[in-house]
């Protein structure tokens, strides 16, 4: 499946080991970016990006400065304490404002800020949490013409907000991590 | 809020219509928001106009043209007003460790907070001089182009459901003493004591259209420039570097880089984890 541009995956509680599985079922070359959204303790320090870079083989991921430009086959991982968004021209926009669903980074702006700079081209992932966020950001990834997948709430350690986007997002897409992972390989050119 | 839940935040205004309202806002009341980054700005907008009750650009470009104090209530809410006391203990811990040791030789040392808010980092800055026996010889700046953030920092208040968080980052920073010594808790709110905020002068600077006004041996404008775009953060770094004494600090937000600015010549980097740079003239 060709003109995929971004994959966004948002999570919150209990979605570390999914992203982890997520992240080793990209395809070698994958020429998308991957923007990870996870809750996330904000001043204390955190190897988040580390840990998740040792356990994606040799990808790419970083936590991005404001202003960098997104670039194909990188994984881009939202900072602590910052909400992060994308402008027209395909750079990382990171803002401050106050937190969505108690939340910064929150996965709402994120999902929300993607679909508007990629529309069709985007693929949406909501994890397994606590709360809602998502669910408003999985609207705006349908309206602009996305794919919206949620992790199957039955399979999720925490199943209220992959329970409130399926109820929120009629057309979005319940899976297995199993299922969302074999998705993934297909999206390469 | 009730069409914030049945609508997503961008179906309210287009990127032709927010260039509109910033040109209408910059024409009738002077101030310059054609050089913000428009993802977050379009977001700023939007959250006005869900929290007034516009349904469209039109009822709010209306009540702009038409209305100075929906204007006031505008620009109090469109500015980004959120702050921490200590933000980023590993940033305020190289403060202490490398920087003030530095200051402490000169005679007077003047610092500039470049988009105070409501000032949390300027009171934070106050507790490490006052510890590293500094504070009665040091003059603090503090700006912000939003009048209503300023007359709240002027009063020193804090809310105190913070302070938790704040002390937990205060000692995260090598802070020893006793966190609750230098506030008085009432009702809601904490007051952080006179003798911590009498050498702070605030007071209104924009940084997209004011100028240089004094010069400094530390500039702190962290979590400002991330609003901006390239030319305007590039406008504000050189208002920086004109406003540095020689070998002055630059010290910026955790995620925002010199890398991409027209003056990263003119600085080199102290610490690059915590951002801390200096002037190299």
């Amino acid at each position: 499946m060709a003109g995929y541009k971004a994959v966004v995956i948002g999570g919150s509680a209990g979605s570390i080991p999914v992203v982890t599985e997520l992240l080793r079922a990209l395809p070698l070359n994958f020429k998308f970016s991957v923007f990870i959204v996870l809750h996330r303790l904000k001043n204390v320090p955190s190897s988040m990006d580390v840990i998740l870079a040792g356990k994606g083989k040799g990808i790419y991921i970083k936590e991005p400065d404001d202003k960098e430009v997104i670039q194909g086959h990188r994984v881009y991982l939202a900072p602590q304490n910052y909400h992060l968004l994308i402008e027209a021209d395909h750079t990382i926009s990171l803002d401050y404002s106050e937190p969505v669903h108690y939340s910064r980074p929150s996965i709402d702006v994120t999902f929300e800020s993607v679909a508007q700079v990629y529309a069709a081209g985007v693929v949406a992932v909501l994890l397994s949490g606590a709360n809602q966020d998502g669910a408003d950001g999985l609207r705006s990834v349908i309206d602009q013409g996305g794919t919206a997948i949620v992790q199957d709430p039955a399979t999720a350690e925490y199943p209220a907000m992959p329970q409130a986007a399926l109820n929120r997002n009629k057309s979005a897409v319940a899976m297995t991590p199993e299922k969302i992972a074999s998705f993934l390989q297909t999206l390469n050119d | 809020m009730a069409i914030g839940k049945s609508m997503t935040a961008h179906s309210l205004i287009t990127m032709e219509e927010l260039e509109d309202i910033i040109h209408l806002v910059r024409r009738q009341y002077g101030y310059d928001f054609s050089d913000y980054a428009r993802a977050s700005l379009q977001r700023r907008v939007v959250r006005c106009m869900q929290k007034a009750n516009c349904l469209t650009a039109y009822e709010l470009k209306y009540q702009l043209t038409n209305d100075n104090r929906f204007f006031t209530w505008f620009i109090e809410s469109l500015t980004v007003n959120v702050t921490e006391m200590f933000r980023d203990p590993a940033f305020y811990k190289e403060l202490r460790n490398s920087v003030l040791p530095k200051l402490a030789s000169y005679p007077t040392i003047k610092i500039w907070h470049a988009g105070c808010s409501t000032g949390e980092e300027v009171f934070s800055m106050a507790i490490l001089l006052h510890e590293a026996g500094l504070l009665n010889r040091t003059r603090l700046y503090a700006t912000d182009l939003n009048p209503a953030n300023l007359e709240r920092a002027r009063q020193g208040i804090v809310p105190l459901q913070n302070m938790k968080e704040y002390t937990s980052n205060y000692i995260q920073s090598g802070g020893t003493s006793d966190f609750s010594s230098y506030y008085t808790a009432r009702y809601e709110n904490a007051i952080i004591h006179k003798e911590y905020r009498k050498n702070v002068v605030f007071a209104m600077h924009n940084l997209a259209t004011d100028q240089v006004f004094n010069e400094f041996q530390l500039i702190c404008c962290r979590n400002v420039l991330i609003y901006f775009n390239r030319n305007l953060q590039n406008r504000a770094m050189t208002l920086f570097s004109d406003s540095l004494a020689p070998l002055g600090y630059l010290a910026l937000g955790m995620k925002e880089s010199l890398m991409f600015s027209e003056a990263r010549h003119q600085f080199e980097t102290i610490n690059p984890a915590v951002r801390i740079y200096r002037s190299k003239i």
